[in-house]
């Protein structure tokens, strides 16, 4: 039995989703009592599962599962002289990394959506949309063939529209949803023009072969760009940002939170594609000064735009642009100095490194802000911060939840955000000062910004408006509380986290050869 | 909104005939040009030149919401159930299990010109049915929806 979870778990973790989404519209049926339990269980399970693949790939290497073959492990099958022919997932410690984010944030964020979502209509169909967007995320992290990452991409794509719709609110939620559904199909097919300039030069599209056969050609430049293009718009980088404020404010809480996880799932296809499709062929210093660029604008442009902002989900929503550009910071300084083994070794895996430590960092702080806000939402009915105030007096476990994730998401030690942003403020500042410093003055305007916000929710006196505001209830107090505590364990023990965890997951993606050979076999 | 006796007529009438058309392109969807997609498209386009020739009030309790609703659930379930059979009987998700086992779907492809074998190709026979019968109920769900916010026209 254990055999059977361990070979099967990369497809297990895309059924268990599916599966359930499928047949939630037929138990919803039966009471919404059982469609929560059905659909906590598909989530528990899915959880384990990840988990359980997470552990396998982190202690024996790069797992690969192969669709449709008499034996999962056959990547080549013996008559196809020497090209994998089927849809394989590879399971490599990055994409384990990005499976046990998607995992945890969704299962925390499920716990609160049962308790937050409960009042509203059409429950089936948002559970079916939720699980296929756990669906879309675990495949678009897992897959190891292009066109089928352009598959999952849709889905989530589709699913996260449907969600962001999901409270129609006056059509402007629908507003929304429109706006990043016709800018996601945008890019999905300028990604799907990428890939097939890659199908037309190497005859192939999973990722491992055309890596092993990449010239970096006049065509590949042109594939390069369409896809770094598309995906930095995915993952809400600055220029092209735009779609990311009115999406996630109109989305509901838990919904937003996932699209976090949406975003950086996104932002594992860029960096995917950029260190393992192509690695050394690329002009790195080049490449990666794009990407460090787009992060230094991204880091600005959001945490500038959020000052004002008057709608604390606006507001976090900037933020989140402001904090994926540290991400694309550490990760595109890396980038630069790919190939350059001293470097690497003295400054660019530690960037690396705190860019993948600040992706799930992220995840966890901003999901958790994101559900304190929607838990204000949920008591008080409004988003705008000129209509809060004293709500410290009725909503203590909120305001601490929301302490945490206002500290972490600032830097402060000893929560999460301050180990991965020390990570990239000092390989940063060995590669080049002024990045350390405009990454540090980003970092205290957050902070500024967001003690703005705790003070005008939270401080003062209570309000005679909100005399019977209560504690928001106990399950979802459950989900933030998951968060929270991750928070603060990753804060606290950051080194084992970095061991255990981040610093496989940057060598395995900086290790292309691994890869590679984790497909083909041999070399 | 009706259309004069004659349009409704004539849908009626075609109405039979783009449903086994489109029955026809899912079964045969391993062997000629089609599938389910196409095939269960086939489908709803009958649906629809009903719902056209006749007033939306008049189809709505004979194609109703819950009954599509339920049938694109129950194909998307048939198709992963199919994808998962194979791991039920230890080999890797989505294996073409049937195939060449003689049994359902499960005679090998004759050899030279035929006339095409229907019973031949294992789990992707199954897995055509299962996304026509999916289209069918979820295209069908979309136009009853877009079609229901037709108004009546003013004094008819």
């Amino acid at each position: 039995m254990n055999g059977f979870l361990m070979t099967n778990a990369p497809a297990l973790l895309i059924m268990l989703p599916l599966i359930g989404a499928f047949v939630t519209p037929f138990i919803g049926r039966i009471s919404p009592r059982v469609r929560s339990a059905w659909v906590i269980l598909i989530m528990t399970l899915t959880t384990l599962t990840a988990l359980l693949l997470a552990s396998d790939v982190f202690l024996n290497g790069t797992q690969i599962y192969v669709f449709g073959a008499a034996d999962p492990d056959l990547a080549i099958p013996p008559d196809s002289g020497g090209i994998p022919i089927r849809i394989i997932f590879t399971v490599d410690a990055m994409s384990a990394l990005m499976q046990v984010i998607g995992a945890i944030t969704g299962f925390a964020v499920l716990l609160y959506s049962i308790s937050a979502d409960r009042i509203h209509s059409g429950l089936e169909s948002f559970y079916t949309l939720f699980l296929l967007m756990i669906a879309g995320i675990m495949g678009m992290v897992s897959t190891g063939d292009l066109f089928n990452f352009f598959v999952f991409l849709e889905i989530l794509s589709i699913s996260s529209a449907g969600l962001i719709a999901y409270r129609i609110d006056g059509g402007l939620a629908v507003e929304a949803a429109l706006k990043y559904f016709v800018l996601s199909t945008i890019g999905a097919m300028v990604i799907l023009i990428g890939i097939g300039i890659y199908y037309g030069e190497y005859n192939a599209l999973n990722i491992a072969v055309i890596a092993s056969r990449m010239q970096f050609t006049l065509l590949d430049q042109i594939a390069l760009v369409l896809i770094i293009a598309a995906l930095a718009m995915k993952c809400g980088s600055v220029p092209m940002h735009f779609w990311t404020p009115d999406a996630y404010s109109m989305a509901p809480s838990s919904i937003t939170a996932m699209l976090v996880v949406a975003s950086q799932a996104s932002l594992y296809g860029l960096f995917r594609v950029v260190f393992t499709l192509y690695n050394v062929t690329l002009n790195a210093m080049t490449v990666g000064w794009i990407i460090i660029i787009l992060g230094v604008l991204s880091m600005v442009v959001g945490v500038t735009m959020a000052i004002p902002q008057k709608n604390v989900k606006r507001l976090m929503a900037y933020h989140a642009i402001s904090q994926t550009g540290y991400m694309l910071l550490g990760v595109g300084v890396g980038l630069a100095v790919l190939g350059n083994q001293p470097l690497m070794e003295s400054f660019g895996y530690i960037a690396m490194e705190g860019g993948i430590f600040h992706i799930i960092n992220h995840a966890m702080y901003k999901g958790l802000l994101f559900l304190t806000a929607g838990a204000i939402f949920f008591r008080i009915g409004t988003y705008n911060l000129n209509k809060m105030g004293g709500l410290g007096h009725s909503m203590k476990y909120t305001m601490i939840f929301f302490i945490i994730g206002a500290l972490a998401i600032a830097g402060i030690p000893p929560l999460n955000g301050f180990a991965s942003k020390l990570m990239i403020y000092e390989s940063v500042f060995a590669f080049n000062p002024v990045l350390a410093v405009i990454a540090m003055v980003v970092s205290i305007l957050t902070l500024a910004s967001f003690v703005k916000v705790f003070h005008s929710i939270f401080m003062g006196p209570k309000l005679p408006e909100y005399e019977t505001v209560q504690e928001a209830p106990v399950p979802m107090l459950i989900g933030m509380g998951v968060l929270a505590a991750i928070v603060i364990l990753f804060g606290l023990f950051p080194q084992s986290v970095v061991n255990g965890l981040i610093a496989p997951a940057a060598h395995a993606l900086a290790d292309q050869s691994g890869y590679i050979a984790a497909v083909l076999g041999g070399a | 909104m009706r259309m004069s006796k004659l349009v409704r007529t004539g849908a009626d009438l075609l109405y039979p005939f783009a449903l086994i058309f489109g029955l026809y392109i899912i079964l045969h969807g391993h062997l000629t040009p089609g599938g389910g997609f196409q095939g269960g498209a086939v489908v709803a386009t009958g649906a629809a030149i009903v719902i056209v020739a006749w007033a939306y009030e008049d189809v709505a309790g004979m194609i109703r919401k819950v009954t599509m609703k339920a049938q694109e659930s129950a194909g998307l379930l048939l198709f992963i159930g199919t994808a998962a059979l194979a791991l039920g009987l230890g080999y890797a998700f989505f294996t073409n299990v049937l195939a060449n086992s003689g049994s359902l779907f499960g005679l090998s492809v004759p050899f030279g010109p035929n006339p095409g074998e229907l019973n031949t190709a294992g789990v992707i026979p199954i897995m055509n049915i299962a996304v026509g019968i999916e289209v069918w109920g979820g295209l069908t769900v979309i136009l009853l929806y877009l079609l229901s916010g037709l108004k009546k026209e003013e004094g008819s």
